[in-house]
């Protein structure tokens, strides 16, 4: 029991602090090939610089998200050995998969484009920053449909005493991993969008470099501002796919008890925190529950009170996570949108510029509540419906898993701290001046 | 015959982790013996720069291969080596950030920080690595559940900490040999020195490992049965005496060749007498994990296979190239305003 508790913790931990580096990585390495690309085809230095500057900020959190990246496939078979055991024929190739065809590219390709500038052709060093944009993003594919085979297991019969793989294809096709891999990628964009946005924001505050930093907010307002329209409509289809394939979640995510038809979303709810029911729920909005899980208000939606309490998810973490998820999202909306309309005379709307740059930390708030809602949400199995969490946990000696747990978290926040101090001082000191950049 | 295939493939995987990464965890580690100053620093820190990064994938890939291979072993392995894994893990990670961040900021008091977690976080995993591998080769207390049976320090016995300070210096003189060839001036002069004068104790380390594998594992009898794997072996004792051969006479890229030999070698060794099994208990012959009781369905070493066929050449291909581009000797107008992490 405490091995579970602390190895859970420390997944915990490890996960999200991973996931507060790959978003920015998976989202402005497309934004720094872009802006290389406009740099190769126009000759404008402009963009070159803006790649170089932009570059200098990918790198510092790149360095992180590939280093917290290699303790997660280690804690797999550290902690959760019972687990590996059990899935490693399907989940472990997932993985290995990832490293040959994906991991490589990235590491090697961002190695050239950061030594390569004047070594390599500018044609070939362009090409290396898009390789390490689509290794990336192809990376995120093979870890998501891993993740969607653990939310929803396919392609496997059991055999033997585990999970065997019977069919590769439906493993790496399968809707929900393509649905959730859209979902988190788009979640990424929107972050890498807004963290542009908010650091070109503060130099435009300061009315430096506006017209570098002009150029750098349309860039990214454009790429937010179509992945948070997306992201509207797209996480609908992904609450759809919850919806069908795991009930609790959805249960959960809403904080919804009891079975009905016509199922409302309450615009108010508190959950209580432990026990049944909800403390407070006020202004139902009838029938849009079941109309967001099955298209029709007159679907029936089962309740939390019709599973029994061993099979339900934390409820209060799961519903904070998607209220807060969705909330944000809608905001991300209302910011590009107003963005784009005063996009040619920003320096004009400094409250605005105010507000964009304070919202820096919101998306990574949003893309780490998604996360949370996933994962949280599928308890108390750790493969859906085949494993719980409790069954595949190591064997191992509780104070290993204390001794690490505590190092993790000061060992991670320090790093952290490190690295966001570092990002915020070279954003802060601007790009090098043109006559150096040639 | 798939099984058989993966065990090979698995070695090897590690084989050339240990080649590649094992330079740079050997530079990491001779940073604060062998420069002097602030330009001998960063000539050190540029050596390793542009290939690290994908130096480490071979140990990502190494592990995915170990989980998606052989499940059981990988996760009997991994946990049982927890503390020891987890030490690994921190020092890679203090290290990444190390190469990545020295240079970002001016200041000796945030230099020297990072020069000293480098040191660290080279030196430890060098060592670790050794100190697990020797146990892996003469076998773990793991029972027939495939718990482990003992602690981090029953790991730390006199064979696993000769295999420990083998893969330390070897990591050293490899990392000695590769900032000769890619460093200028005093600091290549004395790189060599320091090759010359760590091959001695490699020497001595590898022929004690040689013999006390012969008294503290089976390793032997694979190659007792089957005599034309001594090659194996051979590779590497060629590889150690050929390398202090081209070392002195100035060939430092053949001398760095035949280091790299000795490194493949001496995994392969133990690897090759460690077939067929992958982790052997030391309490139980019946709960040693082998290629055959750990190994994935065929379905999954199918597709994997095929993966791995078609994608490691292309991998080779590619970071041979990175090589090739970037196998100069690092400038003087490179370590001032040159580009970098």
């Amino acid at each position: 029991m405490e091995v579970l508790i602390l190895s859970r913790l420390q997944f915990a931990a490890a996960t999200f602090f991973h996931f507060l580096f790959v978003p920015l990585t998976l989202g402005l390495s497309i934004l720094v090939a872009i802006m290389q690309t406009k740099w190769y085809t126009s000759g404008d230095e402009e963009y070159k610089r803006m790649a170089k500057f932009w570059g200098k900020l990918f790198l510092i959190n790149f360095g992180l998200g590939i280093v917290t990246g290699i303790t997660l496939e280690f804690q797999f078979g550290t902690n959760w050995s019972r687990y590996s055991a059990y899935v490693g024929d399907i989940f472990g190739s997932l993985l290995a998969i990832e490293a040959t065809l994906a991991f490589f590219l990235e590491s090697t390709f961002i190695a050239v484009w950061v030594f390569g500038w004047e070594r390599i052709s500018p044609k070939l060093h362009l090409a290396s920053i898009w390789l390490v944009a689509f290794a990336s993003n192809m990376s995120a594919y093979w870890i998501i449909s891993a993740n969607a085979w653990m939310q929803h297991p396919v392609g496997y019969v059991v055999r033997n005493g585990r999970a065997e793989l019977s069919d590769f294809i439906a493993v790496i096709t399968q809707r929900f991993a393509v649905i959730e891999f859209i979902h988190t990628v788009s979640g990424a964009y929107i972050l890498a969008g807004f963290f542009v946005m908010g650091i070109s924001a503060y130099h435009l505050l300061k009315k430096q470099h506006v017209s570098f930093f002009s150029k750098s907010f349309r860039l990214a307002l454009a790429f937010a501002l179509i992945f948070s329209l997306f992201e509207v409509v797209q996480g609908h289809l992904n609450g759809a796919e919850v919806a069908a394939t795991q009930p609790t979640k959805l249960a959960a995510m809403e904080s919804h008890w009891k079975t009905e038809k016509y199922a409302p979303i309450y615009a108010f709810v508190i959950p209580k925190l432990s026990g049944e029911g909800n403390l407070v729920q006020i202004l139902p909005i009838p029938g849009a529950l079941s109309m967001l899980a099955y298209h029709t208000p007159s679907a029936e939606v089962k309740g939390l009170s019709d599973f029994k309490p061993e099979d339900r998810p934390p409820v209060f973490l799961t519903f904070a996570a998607f209220r807060t998820m969705v909330a944000l999202g809608f905001l991300f909306v209302v910011l590009t949108i107003y963005g784009f309309v005063i996009r040619k005379k920003l320096t004009e709307h400094p409250k605005y510029l105010r507000i964009m740059l304070l919202a820096i930390p919101l998306p990574y708030i949003a893309n780490e509540a998604g996360w949370m809602l996933a994962e949280v949400g599928r308890q108390p199995w750790l493969v859906w419906g085949l494993m719980r969490t409790s069954a595949g946990v190591s064997p191992v000696d509780p104070s290993q898993v204390a001794v690490s747990l505590i190092a993790f978290i000061l060992f991670y926040g320090l790093l952290g701290a490190v690295a966001f101090w570092l990002m915020a001082r070279f954003a802060k000191k601007g790009p090098a001046p043109a006559t150096a950049a040639a | 015959m798939l099984e058989t295939i993966w065990f090979v493939l698995w070695g090897l995987l590690w084989a050339i982790y240990f080649m590649l990464d094992g330079f740079d965890l050997g530079a990491g580690t001779l940073l604060p013996f062998i420069a002097k100053d602030e330009q001998e620093k960063r000539l050190v820190y540029k050596s390793m720069g542009p290939f690290w990064d994908g130096n480490e994938v071979w140990l990502i890939t190494a592990g995915g291969v170990t989980f998606a291979a052989f499940p059981t072993a990988y996760a009997v392995m991994f946990s049982s080596l927890y503390s020891a894994l987890m030490l690994v893990l921190f020092a890679l990670i203090i290290r990444g950030v190390a190469l990545e961040y020295r240079n970002k900021v001016e200041g000796h008091g945030w230099r020297d920080g990072w020069d000293i977690l480098l040191f660290v976080g080279s030196a430890a995993p060098a060592l670790l690595f050794g100190v697990a591998f020797a146990n892996i080769f003469q076998g773990i207390p793991i029972d027939t559940e495939g718990v482990y049976r003992g602690t981090l320090f029953t790991l730390l016995n006199p064979y696993g900490l000769l295999g420990g300070l083998l893969f330390l210096c070897l990591f050293c003189y490899h990392g000695a040999v590769w900032l000769a060839i890619k460093s200028f001036g005093e600091l290549k002069e004395r790189a060599i020195i320091f090759a010359k004068v760590l091959w001695v104790p490699l020497l001595i380390l590898a022929v004690a490992f040689l013999v006390a594998s012969w008294f503290a594992t089976n390793l032997y009898a694979n190659y007792l049965a089957i005599p034309v794997l001594w090659i194996v072996p051979a590779i590497a004792v060629v590889g150690l005496l050929a390398t202090r051969w081209f070392l002195e006479q100035g060939a430092l890229w053949n001398t760095w060749f035949a280091s790299s030999a000795v490194a493949v070698g001496a995994t392969l060794f133990g690897v090759v007498g460690l077939f067929p099994n992958l982790l052997p208990s030391s309490l139980d012959p019946k709960a040693s994990l082998t290629i055959y009781n750990a190994a994935s369905s065929p379905l999954t070493l199918k597709i994997m296979l095929g993966v791995a066929l078609i994608m490691v050449p292309v991998v080779i291909a590619y970071q041979i190239w990175v090589y090739h581009t970037f196998r100069h000797e690092v400038t003087a107008e490179e370590l001032v305003n040159g580009e970098g992490y």
